[in-house]
């Protein structure tokens, strides 16, 4: 599909525990830039557990596999170098940060990236863009971060990251939960104009929903903690015609999986 | 020494702004790092100071060298003899090795042929001390708007300002100006709020104080500078007793600024002051303390044992006291800045941010104590522990019969990072009337694992997290700092909250 290069995010043959359960249990994946991935499951697949592993989170350990950004192997390093290389992660449950406004909080987070400094010059500029296309009132930038926020808002805030901190691949895990037809319209906006050729995505979703919005070029449904088949983006309605049961029972593997 | 003179000078900015901390970030992750105490170093000074040991010979010597009017002396003599009879007290969450009040040295100071009368008399090196500090001085001073009344160990160098503030009718001067100068008003005001045998520490002051900031607001004037002292513990194993007093006339307002520093020291350093608030009607003390004395190595050595009253009378209608601290050093913090409201309608608060890491112990709170009808009470204090740290709230809510419709509310928040830490919450609430409303809140918590997880995924480091979450946990108390001291008290904490345990 692309030259000899190296895909931009790939991971290989990766294991992860949580707690000693074993919740992903084996898989592999490669993303080229320019392209956009989406993850399908039924709840409690482990799809969470696998974007939360990708992302270094302590509690989700690799116990076996490797992941590289470029070719580089970073499956030891912690959140905030994974970051540094690119990689970003737009969170279902957004935690509150009291005290920490979300302008003080996006600073912070652009400046501790490469040329961090050089990117701050036009930071008053780019939030005021990013904040208009997402229908984000400037007010929002003096409150504390996800503190006392709507489901919609947290999203929000999810989604001017990825803007803001231009991630080149951004995992983006239930964009969609917690939005309702308009937001979703307009998030789904936001994230289509952020997906270029230089950066790729892979969105992890129980439902099709946002991806009518947003075209996958493939899917990959996730069922028991293994990819169970890959397709274009007829899969995704293909399982919202039809429900996960079908791949289950054609492929023996049931969702029974705490997520 | 002479060698570091020039660039010392270039490096020793005033107070600074919100833009320059941001252009010592460099610096700050450095400091954060190595997680030291800034202030450590000890000026080569000429001192004249007086042998260890208390006795009724010391407190006269002391009087003497102040050049003190009898009834001071007196007053002294009657404090000292009082202390004899009591007992320190150990009703704290605080442990200590038992001080030897015979091995303290109870004055100390610059040595100098005269007294200084202007800023180019003082001391080059005594200035430059300052200058280090970060204390804004002369033209710094104009920018900064801050008139400073700085107490170098014992005895307060020079007074800034003074007259601007004169014009006005403000006196703002030392403690010993003042007992020679404004005798009336002293013996009027002192001990009126925090009498000599108020508890041990105040009656050891009360004999032995040495110098301190005096504070006269006349009716109605509104002091246009946050007026500031800066403390400083200098010599080795002298103790620091120095007294503030403040008094605010009917319809008058002054902000005043503490801080506090010393320099590092194997032995722990006694600092027993008293600080006297008095505001009348329908006046306004604000009153705010960056207290970072030594607080001790890593290890737990050396350090201050801060053992202070402070203490406010809301005696007019509608008058208002409120304290803000930033407690971060000190190996022992004993302190609990109080209001008694006594006027209708007058107001308490008390904003506090207390950090006890390494082996830090902060057992601090306030009392509101309610008298007069429609008094209000606001309590909110944050205690951050880390490390082996021990943070402690102890509160007194007292509503009196005759305080009708009086109201308090406090929140006292807690703060662990890693897990060898504590934090204890003490609050009691006495209330003697049926119309009082008194509403408390608590919270105590870790900094969680989400919240470091969600900040580092965005690229910031683990340290640099712990930081925000810290800081954003106290902003709203220190947005009630001005704002030079704001942004002192944010790096404050910044420099305090190294790695925890994790690291090793």
């Amino acid at each position: 599909m692309t030259e000899k290069r190296e895909p931009l995010f790939r991971f290989e043959d990766v294991y992860v525990a949580v707690e000693d359960k074993e919740i992903v249990k084996g898989v592999n994946l490669i993303i080229n830039t320019g392209e956009k991935h989406a993850i399908m499951g039924p709840n409690g697949s482990g799809k969470s557990s696998l974007a939360h592993a990708l992302m270094g989170h302590p509690n989700y350990s690799i116990t076996k596999g490797k992941i590289f950004i470029r070719g580089e192997d970073i499956t030891n390093l912690k959140p905030n170098e994974r970051a540094q290389k690119g990689l970003f992660l737009g969170m279902q449950y957004p935690i509150a940060i009291p005290g920490v406004t979300v302008v003080n909080f996006l600073r912070t987070a652009i400046k501790s990236l490469p040329n961090g400094e050089e990117r701050l010059k036009t930071f008053r500029k780019d939030l005021k863009l990013h904040c208009k296309a997402l229908g984000i009132d400037e007010s929002f930038a003096t409150r504390y971060v996800n503190d006392g926020f709507s489901g919609g808002e947290k999203k929000r805030l999810e989604i001017l990251q990825f803007a803001l901190l231009k991630p080149s691949i951004a995992l983006l895990d239930e964009t969609d939960s917690g939005l309702d037809i308009d937001a979703l319209q307009i998030v789904s906006n936001g994230i289509n104009q952020l997906c270029g050729k230089d950066n790729a995505i892979l969105m992890i979703t129980h439902y099709q929903r946002i991806l009518n919005y947003v075209k996958p070029d493939f899917v990959h449904v996730f069922i028991g903690g293994k990819f169970v088949r890959t397709g274009g983006p007829e899969l995704a309605f293909e399982l919202e015609k039809r429900g996960y049961e079908w791949l289950e029972k054609e492929t023996g593997i049931s969702a029974g999986v705490n997520e | 020494m002479s060698k570091n003179k020039n660039s010392m000078n270039r490096n020793t900015p005033s107070l600074q702004t919100a833009a320059e901390a941001g252009r010592d970030k460099k610096k700050q992750i450095e400091e954060r790092i190595s997680g030291e105490y800034k202030h450590g170093w000890v000026t080569d000074i000429e001192e004249e100071r007086i042998l260890p040991g208390l006795n009724e010979d010391v407190i006269r010597l002391i009087s003497k060298k102040k050049n003190e009017p009898d009834w001071m002396l007196e007053w002294r003599l009657q404090a000292y003899r009082h202390w004899l009879t009591m007992k320190e007290p150990r009703w704290a969450a605080i442990e200590y090795s038992k001080i030897d009040y015979q091995t303290i040295t109870y004055y100390s100071a610059p040595k100098r042929e005269n007294q200084p009368k202007s800023l180019d008399e003082v001391d080059p090196e005594l200035l430059r001390t300052y200058q280090r500090l970060g204390i804004p001085l002369q033209e710094q001073k104009l920018l900064a708007g801050v008139a400073t009344d700085m107490v170098f160990d014992s005895v307060s160098v020079a007074t800034t300002f003074q007259k601007e503030l004169e014009e006005m009718g403000i006196i703002f001067c030392s403690f010993n100006e003042a007992i020679r100068n404004h005798p009336d008003l002293i013996k009027k005001y002192i001990g009126s709020v925090v009498p000599y045998n108020d508890n041990f520490f105040a009656a050891l002051n009360s004999a032995v104080f040495s110098d301190g900031s005096f504070c006269y607001i006349p009716e109605g004037v509104q002091c246009p500078v946050d007026l500031s002292t800066y403390f400083r513990i200098n010599a080795m194993n002298i103790g620091q007793f120095e007294r503030t007093l403040i008094i605010a006339e009917k319809g008058s307002y002054v902000s005043y600024l503490e801080g506090c520093s010393a320099p590092i020291r194997d032995e722990n350093q006694l600092h027993a002051a008293v600080v006297e608030l008095i505001a009348l009607e329908d006046a306004e003390i604000k009153y705010s303390t960056i207290q970072n004395w030594y607080p001790g190595d890593k290890y737990g050595l050396g350090g201050i044992y801060n053992f202070v009253t402070k203490r406010g009378w809301c005696k007019g209608r509608n008058s208002k006291l409120s304290w803000t601290q930033v407690e971060t050093g000190s190996s022992i913090t004993w302190k609990y800045p109080s209001c008694i409201l006594e006027g209708e309608n007058s107001i308490g608060e008390f904003y506090s941010v207390a950090v006890a890491t390494n082996y830090q112990q902060a057992d601090t709170g306030t009392k509101m104590i309610h008298i007069g009808k429609n008094t209000r009470s606001k309590i909110i204090s944050k205690g951050i522990s880390a490390r082996h740290g021990r943070n402690t709230y102890r509160g007194l809510v007292k509503i009196l019969e005759s305080a009708r419709n009086a109201k308090n509310y406090s929140r006292c928040d807690s703060l662990m990072i890693g897990d060898n830490c504590s934090a204890n919450t003490f609050p009691t609430i006495d209330v003697r009337n049926t119309t009082a409303t008194t509403e408390h809140e608590a919270y105590t918590g870790k900094v969680g694992e989400e919240q470091l997880f969600y900040l580092m995924s965005r690229g910031i480091s683990e340290e640099e997290a712990i930081s925000l979450i810290v800081t954003g946990f106290c902003a709203d108390i220190i947005r009630k700092l001005p704002l030079e001291f704001s942004v002192e008290a944010v790096r404050l904490i910044e420099t305090m909250m190294v790695l925890p345990e994790s690291v090793g």
